[in-house]
């Protein structure tokens, strides 16, 4: 099962790598969601995996799983829905405002510092 | 006495706290200000005099407490002789500075801003020479270097005063990140950061192989600080700015914090041939070059930066000799320098003021113009050249006595020879000073009229003048004790002091005569010198310095450029490429242990699960340009995401996943609403071809990172532990999960709802400033591309099913929260269930239906949701506890039964709260651009109506 979950983290980090990697917004904000889910599992699976044990106290067991990475892992998921919100809504007012959904700065922007510096 | 050692911190502290005065009083007129200025150095000069008995005694007092133990940082002081005579001289000739500067200032320079940096500067300098922590000491070393800075840039309309700060903060700073890796390495090898300590381990460091880079570093500090050659060429430069700023640096403070910390550190450091070689051999050539330099300077801050150079290299040699005696008259020299070289450029700032100019080809014949200037000139500057009776007399006699007893390179003789030219170029310079700008003949061609100052601006050069004659006449009664108490202090033990003019006709004698004999006949021969000096060609400094400085901004800029230039993409590969290199290395360095755990064998079911994962992730590349489809299989992964944290022991995970993987891809589908509906085909099959390969080896590195930590145990023991024992005993709830989210890591928590409502604030924000913008404009004439639509866009079966929904969505919503503490469930979940309850509703009504019905805006909701956790954790502190301590408890209500509470539900539905605000904020947000598209808003909140149909029919 531990090589299921490591190669499972493995395919989502490279398919989010790859789509983080694209020209457009939409497929690198997919990308991160990848990344994110990877990351989580990654961080889960760091309280290393245990089944039918669930960290919530009944009289009589006395073995539980990590809980710790478990809460940490929760408020992950929770702000990393609040950062693709906001990766999102800049992706959406970039592309409303300049009609453009790259993520490549147009040449005049990316290199005018030999002046400005 | 620990009283007394208790002012110590306070004299550190107070030049910075009064910095904050003089901004303040610039309001109430110059003067007021810089009596302001004075109040905060007079203030800690009169506590340094309290403190002084005890150190004239030999007492060291230290006072420190810890700041920082684990890593050895504390904020220690300990004030001995050498400490005592630094301070005294930084705030003494400060408080001189302050008044001259009162005076030179013009109405114009803003005066606040000038005594500010000034009192910034001073405070720095003074914690350098209290420090008894060499990380302390490095703090205030890098404040001189940025606060000098300031005051070399005072004058920031002018070119060079910029240029000349920039070269100086460069220079110093460069040594200082030198200094920093030498400190280190010391205070590894004596085991403490402590002064105190490291003093008394000499043997243990000379002995140590890294005392030779030790030594270097912590001289690269000390050269570029003190201007020694070859770093001596940013002095120069720092003259642009005003003359009280030169006067200051140069006498008292800045450039002899070099020769404070070689001072500091000589018990342990000297004695060594390493150091001798180095610190001697560095301090003579600078002594020399330099004062030849100053000779053909014809700008009078040029002249007197070059001979501030020169003096210091002389202090340099002597602590280099490594011998008591050379040590003794090194700290005389120290108080000689800073007494006639302050009072030199004082009236150097006097001669500009009232002539006009500082160069020497244009003055002349000032003596009677200028009497009062004339004679106090005239008297720091035979101080200077070295005459008697004069301070500068004694410790160069004393100076050449020493030297001539060493052995150096070449011949016995040679280091007294080469010392003897040094001190005649000095003779020279200084006659120079008093023959070319104050003898001669009167002009007739001054820029202005020359005339003596006022008393203000000449008392502070005038005391400084006397205290030359009174050091000079009985130097015993004046700096006896504390050249002893000093010098004792920077060799160990205090030494026997004898100061006197006459030594009989040794060595050193006939030396000075030559010196001074010799400076005359190059004086008169000056002219012919000058005319040979310019005309033999010399390396240009400031030229070298700014080509280096070039080359190192354009290598900089290149490689910015390079990995920054504007396409994500670029800077994407290069940090994943970044980081796998690191990991690789991180790899090759371990070694790994043998797996120690069992691995779970692979049942059917999540085999199935994990087959569905990979193909699903696989067809999201694949299909990553139709993004629809992308979007729909993203939400297969999420969802069978959720699936192996049910499956992996982890239900609140699992919960919290699926109910965020619904708002996530509903997001996404309103957004997608906007944006194209394809990607185009750009990259060219090479880059696609690089890109797999960083995207696989991240995703092989990955894979092999997460099974070595899966097949082994933890390296040391888990803290959750005692999460488990504790969640029922301390925090009062079954569900460690919940538990440790709003009790044991509450704060965590408490910043996490707080960054989650900040994000829901800045896409609100990001949505009312696009829709203000060229973006709203667009989307108010968008025709939308046509596509096959539904016939309702408002299903009656839908609505209908939503508002059956509605009350029971909200009860499951409700009872996840209640039982959050004890089984899986909890504020965040609960938020998001209640959240897509009401997203069910904008779906199925529209939004202006739904809007039309919300009581409380969703601003409100993050607000109250903050709030309430704030407020909750604050109600420890009635109890008298740490904020967001929890405590609960259990009531009985005679018909329920046994029932819980704790203070935790309370933090727990701020949580919640905030979760449905954001949310939801999110979501109206995009709902909102919608809207401005031209989305019909529906009156009704239904587009078919029975009821409405009948009454129109009827």
């Amino acid at each position: 099962m531990e090589l299921l979950m490591a190669s499972a983290i493995g395919v989502m980090t490279a398919a989010g790598l790859y789509l983080v990697l694209r020209l457009r917004t939409f497929p690198v904000i997919l990308g991160l969601a990848l990344l994110t889910y990877a990351v989580n599992y990654f961080l889960f699976s760091t309280g290393r995996l245990a089944v039918n044990m669930p960290p919530v106290l009944r009289n009589g067991v006395e073995t539980y799983t990590d809980p710790l990475p478990q809460a940490l892992v929760l408020t992950a998921i929770v702000i990393s829905f609040g950062m693709t919100a906001v990766v999102v809504m800049m992706a959406l007012g970039a592309y409303l405002t300049s009609r453009d959904d790259d993520v490549t700065l147009p040449p005049e922007d990316g290199t005018g510092r030999e002046d400005g510096a | 006495m620990e009283t007394v050692a208790g002012l110590l911190p306070i004299i550190a502290a107070l030049p910075f706290l009064g910095a904050l005065l003089p901004g303040l009083m610039i309001q109430a007129g110059r003067n007021t200000c810089a009596a302001f200025t004075a109040v905060p150095t007079i203030l800690a000069l009169t506590l340094l005099l309290i403190c002084a008995p005890a150190v004239m005694r030999g007492e060291v007092l230290t006072f420190g407490f810890a700041w920082l133990p684990s890593l050895g940082l504390n904020v220690n002081f300990m004030l001995d002789g050498l400490g005592l005579l630094f301070a005294g001289m930084i705030l003494g000739i400060g408080l001189l500075i302050i008044l001259y500067a009162r005076f030179y200032l013009a109405r114009e320079d803003p005066m606040g801003q000038f005594y500010t940096y000034l009192l910034l500067f001073q405070g720095a300098m003074v914690g350098i020479v209290l420090s008894d922590n060499i990380l302390l000491l490095l703090v205030f070393w890098e404040l001189t270097s940025l606060s000098s800075f300031l005051l070399i840039g005072y004058w920031k309309h002018l070119p060079e005063g910029r240029q000349g700060a920039r070269m100086a903060l460069t220079v110093t700073g460069m040594g200082g990140l030198a200094m920093i890796a030498g400190m280190l390495i010391l205070g590894n090898i004596a085991g403490s950061h402590d002064l105190s300590v490291i003093l008394t381990q000499k043997d243990a460091i000379q002995a140590s192989p890294m005392y030779l880079p030790a030594l270097i570093l912590i001289l690269l500090g000390c050269f570029t600080k003190s201007a020694q050659f070859p770093f001596h060429f940013w002095l120069p430069h720092a003259m642009a700015a005003p003359t009280p700023v030169s006067a200051y640096l140069h006498s008292a403070t800045m450039v002899k914090a070099g020769l404070f910390l070689m001072a500091r550190m000589w018990p342990v450091l000297a004695g060594t041939p390493e150091w001798f070689w180095i610190v001697a051999s560095t301090g003579l050539i600078t002594m020399v070059m330099a004062a030849k330099i100053a000779l053909f300077k014809d700008d009078l801050k040029a002249l007197l930066a070059f001979s501030t150079v020169s003096h210091l290299g002389l202090i340099t040699m002597l602590l280099g000799l490594g011998t008591r005696a050379a040590a003794v008259v090194a700290v005389f020299h120290i108080i000689n320098h800073a007494t006639f070289k302050a009072a030199l450029f004082m009236t150097a700032g006097i001669i500009d003021h009232g002539a006009h100019t500082r160069d020497i080809k244009r003055l002349g014949g000032l003596r009677h113009l200028m009497p009062i200037t004339f004679a106090i000139a005239t008297v720091a500057a035979l101080s200077m050249a070295g005459i008697p009776p004069l301070n500068g007399f004694l410790s160069k006699e004393m100076m050449l006595a020493e030297v001539a007893e060493t052995q150096w390179i070449g011949p016995y003789w040679m280091m007294g020879a080469v010392a003897t030219l040094g001190a005649l170029f000095s003779v020279a310079y200084s006659f120079r000073y008093i023959a070319h700008v104050f003898l001669g003949k009167e002009r007739s061609d001054y820029p202005a009229k020359p005339h003596d100052p006022g008393f203000g601006m000449w008392a502070a050069p005038g005391l400084l003048a006397v205290l030359v004659v009174l050091i000079g006449v009985m130097p015993m009664t004046m700096v006896g004790d504390l050249v002893r108490v000093a010098a004792g202090a920077v060799t160990g033990a205090p030494p026997d002091v004898h100061i006197y003019h006459w030594h009989g006709l040794v060595p050193a004698f006939w030396m000075s005569v030559i010196a001074v004999a010799g400076g005359a006949v190059l004086l008169a021969l000056h002219r012919p010198l000058a005319a040979l000096w310019a005309a033999t060609p010399r390396p240009e400094a400031k030229a070298m310095f700014d080509a280096v400085t070039r080359a190192a901004t354009r290598g900089a800029t290149a490689l910015t450029d390079g990995l920054h230039n504007g396409a994500l993409m670029r800077n994407a590969a290069v940090f994943s490429v970044a980081v796998l290199a690191a990991g690789w290395l991180a790899w090759q360095g371990g070694g790994l242990r043998p797996p120690t755990r069992e691995m779970i064998p692979i049942t059917p079911v999540p085999a199935i699960g994990w087959l569905l994962l990979v193909v699903a992730t696989g067809l999201v590349v694949a299909y990553h340009r139709a993004r629809f489809t992308a979007l729909v299989l993203i939400g297969v992964v999420g969802l069978i995401v959720g699936l192996g944290f049910v499956y992996f022991s982890a239900p609140d995970l699992a919960m919290t996943q699926i109910s965020v993987e619904v708002v996530t891809i509903i997001l996404l589908l309103l957004a997608l609403n906007f944006l194209p509906r394809e990607t185009p085909v750009e990259s060219t099959s090479g880059r696609r071809a690089r890109d797999a390969v960083i995207a696989i080896a991240g995703g092989v590195a990955v894979t092999g990172l997460t099974y070595a930590i899966l097949v082994r145990d933890f390296a040391q023991e888990s803290i959750s532990a005692f999460h488990l024992a504790n969640s029922y005993k301390g925090g009062g709830g079954t569900n460690v999960v919940n538990v440790i989210l709003v009790d044991f890591r509450g704060y965590d928590t408490y910043g996490e709802i707080i960054v989650l409502g900040i994000a829901a604030l800045v896409i609100y924000a990001l949505t009312e400033a696009v829709l203000r913008g060229p973006g709203g404009r667009w989307l108010a004439n968008w025709d939308q591309p046509t596509l096959p639509e539904a016939g309702d866009r408002h299903p009656l079966m839908m609505v209908v099913a939503t508002r059956v929904m509605m009350p029971i969505a909200l009860m499951v919503g409700t009872y996840v929260f209640l039982r959050g503490h004890n089984e899986p469930g909890g504020g965040f979940i609960a938020g998001l269930i209640v959240a897509i309850a009401f997203l069910m509703q904008y779906m199925a009504s529209g939004f202006a239906w739904a809007e039309a019905r919300q009581r409380v805006t969703y601003h409100a909701t993050i607000g109250i949701g903050v709030l309430i956790a704030t407020v909750t954790g604050m109600g420890a502190w009635l109890a008298g506890r740490p904020f967001l301590t929890s405590d609960y408890g259990y009531l009985h209500f005679p018909p329920v039964e046994e029932f819980e509470w704790a203070t935790a539900i309370a933090f727990d539905t701020g949580v919640f709260l905030t979760v449905v605000g954001a949310v939801m904020l999110a979501l109206q947000s995009l709902s909102s651009m919608a809207r401005r598209a031209g989305e019909t808003v529906n009156v009704e909140p239904m587009d078919i109506d029975p009821t409405r149909d009948a009454e129109e029919g009827a």
